[in-house]
């Protein structure tokens, strides 16, 4: 186990480098320079000369060499092993700091529509698996399909056009409207979670169709299991046969597929956050891709990258914590 | 493909008896009705309902993309003449000559504004800002959408099963540096990096039909590693099988025992997460058009023409629902379809889903 746990350590180390290297020759790559942007007119005197500056302010090349990139990407490298992911450009701040000051509202955001999907899904899961056919079934299963091929962004715009534009009864966008100067803490609260209903709808809404067909094809198939026969042989009530017997064992590939979700737990949705205009991780990337801003752009997707794959290293031990029968190999 | 294998050898023994009623005058042959295996999945994939919708939808989609622009009096970009107005408002411009007079001119250039026509028979959709007819462009905008999910799936599933062939078969350090690749690629978030190589694109002066095509090629790239995982997996456990010991034993090539033996028994699976792989690529197309990148500026794709929602302060979001709605429908059925189809097939493809 420990050896295995080791190996895979290991793995992920040279996963992680390939992952970097792609990303910081895709980065370097990527032409809409920070700089330009800052440099504005350039017919002004000393354009030439400022441009050169920043140049080597930001330690970067105008027209990058094979030598530049990689000589780049080096210095990237050790100061990232030191835990020094850089200042951002946009955000004036090291990169570490910007994602750790944006990343509560996404969490929490994620976290609430992850419990939200679970109280819905599992239970969901297992009533349609025991009436397999049956009315229930059916409705969900093309109601949570729908789900799942909604767009994010197209879902999102028709949320906000109905609940927001027609009906009023949620804010467009942002996390807090302007509220008056003695508002007190609670209000503020009340305020913000009523900006946060739609987004974490949206999120729910399209998320819990996966999870639901998931827990309802394992429960189908721990329903063929012998060892239910059994159950029922005894004589114990449905009762107990679905809520003992079938839930438990329903869990096991449930609970694995839970460290998968890592990544967006922590790092954020792009587009749901870029539709509902909230200030979190996922904006903020979008915001710093736009901008050309090379230190957050690599921090930012190596963050997501260290994330996925602990998530998947996670899921493979969760295996043999939650199923005694899986063993380790190797 | 071994299951057929099966069922042909029970059903042999039907045609010995065949011959044996033939004496009577009466061909068994015409009572029972054989099926092979390809017929089986196709009579459980028709008989699900869920599956005959997607696959309706699909055709209906495919109609209206491809067939759809014959009968439309419009084209992709053609502007409707009745709508452009030319407004003429003169202006006066008062200057002191050289002689010292004070002279007055007018100015009367026209500018001309293209109404947004809101639907009607001439224009079923209305038309948007460009004064091009909504409906004929969804028409065109499918054939891009829906060509791009063909091409790039097609080509993906072809360098996954090449890759993960050689990596399950070979095992080894074939398997070692596919695989790691493969988990490299499946670490990198796709969108990000869509939108840096979106960037590149515009930068490098690239802002024509050739966009679409780095696009499909860079998909292609970062998404065949679903397929190799899946294919290496199969392969794996289909290996150490008999029928695999018997292509050994008959001094069959390498290439004949991975791609005539071992593949098609990969093929079930192939098809399934094709068809649901149809939808995703789909999909990214699409959220990478809403973001404002991708296709190139003008053409139709479904996208794109829902880019909309982001522009004018949300007054396309607000008051011109025909701008955004329709396509965000196609998107969402395509999916839709694509994702009742591959479950259908999924559930055809498996006899043990028969309860």
């Amino acid at each position: 186990m420990v050896k295995y746990c080791v190996k895979r350590l290991l793995l992920s180390l040279l996963i992680l480098f390939g992952v970097s290297v792609i990303l910081y020759v895709l980065v370097r790559m990527m032409p809409t320079s920070y700089i330009d942007s800052l440099l504005g007119d350039p017919t002004l005197a000393d354009f030439e000369k400022r441009k050169a500056e920043l140049y080597a302010y930001y330690g970067l090349e105008e027209n990058p060499t094979f030598k530049g990139v990689v000589s780049g990407y080096w210095d990237w490298l050790v100061n990232f092993l030191k835990g020094d992911m850089g200042v951002s450009f946009k955000y004036n701040q090291p990169v570490e700091d910007v994602i750790f000051q944006n990343m509560g509202i996404s969490f929490t955001i994620s976290f609430i529509s992850l419990i939200l999907q679970l109280i819905i899904a599992i239970p969901l899961g297992i009533k349609c698996a025991c009436n397999q056919y049956g009315k229930l079934d059916y409705t969900a299963t093309v109601l949570t399909m729908i789900g799942i091929s909604f767009p994010t962004f197209f879902f999102g715009s028709l949320v906000i056009k109905i609940f927001a534009l027609e009906l009023g009864w949620f804010p467009v966008n942002g996390i807090q409207s302007s509220l008056p100067v003695d508002a007190t803490g609670w209000e503020i609260f009340i305020d913000q979670v009523w900006h946060l209903v739609l987004p974490m709808f949206v999120l729910v809404f399209l998320s819990i169709g996966s999870m639901m067909r998931y827990t309802r094809t394992n429960t189908l198939e721990v329903l063929n299991a012998d060892y239910i026969r059994t159950a029922r042989a005894k004589g114990l009530s449905e009762h107990t046969v679905v809520y003992k017997h079938v839930f438990r064992n329903t869990m096991i590939p449930l609970v694995t597929t839970l460290a998968g979700i890592l990544p967006g737990l922590f790092g954020g949705s792009m587009i749901t956050e870029t539709v509902f205009g909230i200030p979190g991780i996922g904006k903020t990337a979008y915001d710093a891709l736009q901008a050309g801003d090379i230190p957050f752009i690599m921090g930012y997707n190596m963050f997501i990258a260290v994330l996925t794959v602990i998530g998947i290293l996670l899921t493979d031990i969760m295996y043999a914590v939650v199923d005694p029968r899986v063993k380790l190999g190797k | 493909m071994e299951e057929d294998k099966k069922i042909l050898e029970e059903a042999t023994p039907s045609e010995t008896v065949e011959t044996a009623e033939d004496l009577h005058g009466e061909n068994l042959g015409d009572r029972v009705k054989v099926l092979s295996p390809g017929m089986m999945v196709a009579k459980r994939f028709f008989r699900s309902k869920l599956s005959m919708v997607g696959l309706v939808t699909l055709i209906l989609l495919f109609v209206f993309s491809f067939l759809g622009p014959i009968f439309s009096p419009w084209g992709e970009k053609e502007t409707d003449p009745d709508l452009v107005v030319e407004s003429a408002t003169p202006r006066a411009i008062e200057y002191i000559g050289e002689d010292g007079e004070t002279y007055v001119a007018y100015d009367i250039s026209i500018t001309t504004d293209i109404a947004k026509a809101s639907p009607s028979w001439e224009h079923w959709l209305g038309t948007d800002d460009n004064g091009w007819d909504i409906f004929t462009r969804l028409m065109y905008g499918g054939r891009i959408s829906l060509t791009i999910g063909f091409v790039v799936v097609i080509l993906e599933t072809i360098l996954g099963v090449i890759l993960g062939g050689l990596a399950g078969y070979f095992g080894g350090w074939v398997d070692q540096v596919v695989m790691r690749i493969v988990d490299i690629l499946s670490c990198i978030p796709t969108l990000p990096i869509m939108l840096i190589l979106s960037a590149a694109l515009t930068s490098m002066g690239i802002l024509d039909i050739r966009r679409l095509y780095y696009m499909m090629v860079v998909l292609t790239l970062i998404g065949w590693a679903g397929t190799a995982r899946l294919v290496r997996g199969q392969i794996l456990s289909l290996r150490e099988q008999e029928f695999m010991l018997a292509a050994k034993c008959s001094g069959l090539s390498t290439g004949r025992k991975i791609f005539k033996h071992l593949i098609p028994n990969v093929l079930p699976q192939l098809i399934v997460s094709m068809t649901l792989g149809l939808g995703s690529i789909i999909l990214t197309e699409a959220t990478l058009g809403y973001l404002g990148l991708g296709a190139p500026l003008g053409t139709a794709t479904w996208g794109a023409m829902i880019n909309y929602v982001t522009q004018g302060d949300g007054i396309y979001l607000a008051e011109y629902l025909n701008f955004w709605v329709p396509p965000g429908i196609c998107i969402t059925l395509a999916i839709l379809a694509f994702n009742f189809v591959g479950d259908g097939l999924r559930d055809a493809f498996d006899p043990k889903m028969k309860r």
